[in-house]
């Protein structure tokens, strides 16, 4: 029951007890458990990061895609008035080369109207002369005269 | 009671069971016992350590792992409540020391009072007393420590003059210098004796219920009584049994907090 030299190895057994436990049980084990802490967090973290990047991620993606909509709808609308113009160009080329066509025929038209009137001179002519020959080789009389000339110009 | 003539009387029946097996005379008398198994028990702690820690899983811990560091996190809690953060790298594992070692030293107090004495006795050891914190020497040896700790974490924080300081002014200022120096030289010592104390008291009591409940059917002959003292005796046993648990724990508790709280005081620059 009383004080004695049992108290000194006591103190040496406590102190020695705690540094064992120090050594084989706290240090490791808090160790661990700091370690796993810390994964924790960085793991709560990167998860948090991560969706902040999925967020980013799928912000670009709607950009992106809202910005090729809108490429494609200028490009469509371009052809369209691509499409338009070569129409109109055609169109125009057509009219011009109709119109080209029909001046054409046209000249082709007064060219033999000319021709043909120029032949009709000529035969005119001819005729003319036809009559005066038989008009000369009969008596000829201001009367005949008159009446062959506007039996000519009749025949004109 | 039973029988008062056989088995040597009640009175030598306890004055054997709290005799320590020892070496020595006075002073140097070195009680074998209390060393054995708070060296047995340390050893026990120290080893189911070195077994967790020879499979630490960081991931996936194991049922044992997951135990101790639930004691591991209360002691944690325990020091970080006191010190707010920045405890000497002492404080925990002397803690969870205090926690282990002392519960465990406690438990013995739950075996069967004869149990390991009759063991002994048949191996040929007279005496035996089985636990370790029944012996003064081991709580004032736990409590001296921690008595040592704090006034080198004072000294430490204060300075040594203003660990005298604190021996001169306080608790009542500057005009009572003789009175205050007393005053605190009481409160300081208070501090170990009565931690150490506290644990020894109530352990000392415990086994001395069971003993006197191990009273009852001593050295009683098969006769009438003994059907009604048997069965009280179970009741009893069972039932001190229960609440001793409960000490035992919360005296290792104690222990601890105080320890914490001790040197935790010792940091606190000003106490007035």
């Amino acid at each position: 029951m009383s004080i004695s030299i049992t108290l000194l190895a006591q103190l040496i057994a406590f102190v020695l007890m705690i540094w064992l436990v120090n050594k084989y049980l706290w240090a490791p084990l808090s160790a661990l458990m700091e370690a796993r802490r810390k994964k924790i967090a960085d793991g709560l973290s990167a998860s948090e990061r991560g969706k902040h990047e999925l967020k980013l991620a799928q912000e670009r993606s709607t950009e992106l895609l809202r910005e090729a909509k809108d490429k494609a709808n200028d490009i469509i609308a371009q052809a369209n008035s691509r499409s338009n113009q070569i129409l109109e160009e055609a169109r125009d080329n057509a009219k011009t080369e109709a119109e080209r066509i029909v001046a054409q025929a046209n000249t082709e038209i007064d060219r033999e109207v000319n021709r043909a009137k120029e032949e009709l001179r000529t035969q005119v002519a001819d005729v003319a002369a036809t009559g005066a020959e038989r008009i000369l080789k009969r008596e000829v009389t201001d009367k005949d005269h008159e009446s062959a000339i506007s039996d000519l110009i009749a025949r004109i | 009671m039973a029988t008062e003539n056989a088995g040597g009387g009640p009175v030598e029946y306890i004055q054997h069971h709290l005799t320590n097996l020892s070496v020595g005379e006075g002073f140097w008398q070195l009680n074998l016992d209390t060393v054995f198994f708070s060296i047995l028990l340390g050893a026990v702690i120290v080893l189911v350590a070195m077994r967790i820690g020879r499979s630490l899983r960081a991931e996936t811990p194991n049922g044992l792992q997951n135990a101790v560091e639930g004691v591991l996190e209360f002691v944690d809690d325990q020091v970080r409540d006191s010190f707010g953060g920045r405890a000497p790298k002492i404080v925990a594992p002397l803690a969870l020391t205090i926690l282990l070692w002392v519960w465990l030293m406690n438990f013995m107090d739950l075996i069967p009072v004869d149990l390991l004495p009759a063991i002994a006795s048949g191996l040929g050891i007279e005496y035996l007393k089985v636990v370790p914190t029944t012996d003064l020497n081991t709580t004032l040896a736990m409590a001296l420590f921690v008595f040592a700790l704090t006034i080198y974490y004072s000294i430490k924080v204060k300075g040594l003059g203003g660990y005298i300081k604190m021996f001169l002014f306080h608790p009542f200022g500057k005009f009572l210098i003789p009175l205050n120096i007393v005053m605190t030289t009481i409160d300081e010592l208070a501090k170990p004796i009565s931690l150490a104390l506290r644990l020894f008291g109530n352990m000392f009591a415990g086994e001395l219920v069971f003993l006197l409940i191990a009273l009852l059917t001593l050295g009683a002959s098969i006769s009438a009584s003994l059907l009604i003292w048997f069965p009280l005796q179970v009741v009893l046993d069972m039932a001190w049994i229960a609440f001793h648990i409960l000490i035992i724990t919360l005296q290792a508790f104690i222990f601890m907090v105080l320890t914490i709280v001790y040197i935790a005081m010792a940091h606190t620059l000003d106490e007035h």
